[in-house]
């Protein structure tokens, strides 16, 4: 059984709404006990590092989900679920992140073209350059959709996927059993769909 | 990099998909849901849904159908109409919906564009803005484009985005349901000022008019109702000519 986590951010109505879609078994896991019962994992998070970190620690959830990591688990971490796998990030001041991947999160404004938008957002090419069985299902340059205004950096060695902003922005991630993507697979279409298939077979 | 997105407008009405003509007259065009799906497989990179049902039945509906297009459509989905409060943002994101789009209840309480993007992020909250031509300036209306507020769009936009909008719908009323192109005029203006991105909106009329519109700088979206509704223009066709014509999109 695949748990999501539920830590009180965001809305896992799309994300839950993909995995039926795919029939995949889940759970919404609220309780340390609960997601002890899974044998893989959804972190997913959006709106603010600082405030969905402190939710994930205050739920109780944090200590749980590094100890299954331990237990070797398959964990994906989903856009701010992602940045928060990481050391630490730079929204607004610095802030520890779970330390599961070896880097840091920082804005996207100061390491872009002038001139391009930031948040983010809209679908972008992602380009595989490291293989992975995360892509068995995915071709490379496919779409994927992103809404973010932050990314992970520092990361190069657990980069599998990046998309071109005038920068390679990290994509998708892994350490061991821990993976991520900055992108919504849950709103990416067929291709994200895709994803979320191979990440359930890992 | 991003590509430029297509994007059908729903206008709901008691759960049935309804496109006014310069907002007069409304005719019944198809099932959201269904409309929804095909809209998935035909290639749209988003889909807005704009709920105009005033009684608190049609309101109920409209969550219930927004629930349906959830669990079976998997691109990015925005919702407006109605949305007063953050208690209205809840109520919406809770069946699905990824991004919240406010114009009338932000123009009463300008204050709701902050405390939206507080609490649910930047990117949540999308302005949408109906402008007319006034004796040469750009005006601000409220409810559907019946009422001019006197408001001077221009300004109305970048305050919205100093509050946190992270996202612009901007409506022609002059080229809306005209099919004549875009409001290329009042889009740059807006873009000269604002620096998130900006779906444009009224007055599509063909293929060409979105490559007219993806030429200008500053321009990540088009938005259009009733020639994706009647078949008149589709978006695996459309897609194919604007990557023809050097565009970046989705395929």
């Amino acid at each position: 059984m695949l748990a999501i986590v539920d830590y009180g951010v965001g809305n896992l109505y799309s994300l839950s709404s993909a995995l039926k879609a795919l029939s995949v078994q889940h759970c919404i896991a609220k309780t340390p006990e609960e997601l002890h019962m899974a044998d893989r994992i959804i972190l997913p998070g959006v709106g603010a590092f600082a405030d969905a970190a402190r939710k994930l620690r205050q739920s109780g959830m944090q200590e749980a989900l590094v100890e299954d990591v331990g237990a070797g688990k398959p964990v994906l971490g989903i856009c701010l679920g992602m940045q928060m796998l990481f050391e630490a990030s730079y929204e607004y001041g610095r802030h520890e992140g779970l330390g599961l991947i070896p880097g840091e999160v920082c804005p996207l404004i100061d390491d872009i073209e002038p001139g391009l938008k930031v948040p983010h957002i809209g679908w972008n090419r992602l380009d595989i350059v490291k293989d992975d069985p995360l892509f068995r299902y995915f071709e490379t340059g496919r779409y994927v959709y992103y809404v973010h205004s932050y990314y992970a950096k520092r990361c190069r060695e657990y980069t599998l996927a990046t998309s071109d902003y005038s920068i390679p922005v990290t994509g998708a991630v892994r350490n061991g059993s821990v993976y991520g993507t900055q992108f919504h697979p849950e709103k990416s279409g067929e291709a994200g769909l895709m994803l979320l298939k191979a990440f359930v077979e890992i | 990099m991003i590509s430029k997105r297509i994007i059908p407008c729903l206008e709901i009405r008691d759960g049935r998909v309804v496109k006014g003509v310069n907002f007069e007259g409304v005719r019944d065009v198809a099932d959201p849901v269904e409309m929804a799906r095909f809209y998935n497989e035909s290639g749209a990179d988003e889909l807005v849904f704009y709920d105009i049902t005033a009684s608190f039945e049609g309101r109920k509906l409209f969550t219930e159908l927004l629930r349906q297009v959830a669990a079976q459509v998997f691109i990015p989905l925005t919702v407006g109409g109605g949305i007063n409060s953050l208690d209205d943002f809840d109520r919406v994101l809770r069946c699905g919906a990824d991004k919240v789009s406010v114009n009338s209840g932000a123009i009463r309480d300008p204050s709701l564009i902050g405390a939206a993007a507080k609490r649910y992020g930047d990117q949540c909250v999308v302005l949408s803005m109906d402008i007319k031509r006034v004796d040469g300036a750009f005006h601000l209306f409220a409810k559907g484009g019946r009422e001019d507020t006197g408001m001077d769009a221009l300004d109305w936009a970048k305050r919205g985005v100093e509050h946190g909008a992270g996202e612009l719908v901007v409506n022609s009323i002059d080229t809306d349901g005209v099919r004549g192109g875009f409001d290329l005029e009042l889009l740059d203006a807006i873009a000269e000022r604002c620096k998130v991105p900006i779906i444009a909106s009224g007055g599509a009329g063909c293929k060409e008019d979105f490559a007219r519109l993806f030429m200008h700088e500053g321009m990540d979206a088009g938005l259009a109702a009733s020639i994706f509704h009647l078949k008149q223009l589709l978006i695996p066709d459309l897609k194919a000519f604007l990557r023809e014509s050097g565009i970046e999109v989705r395929l």
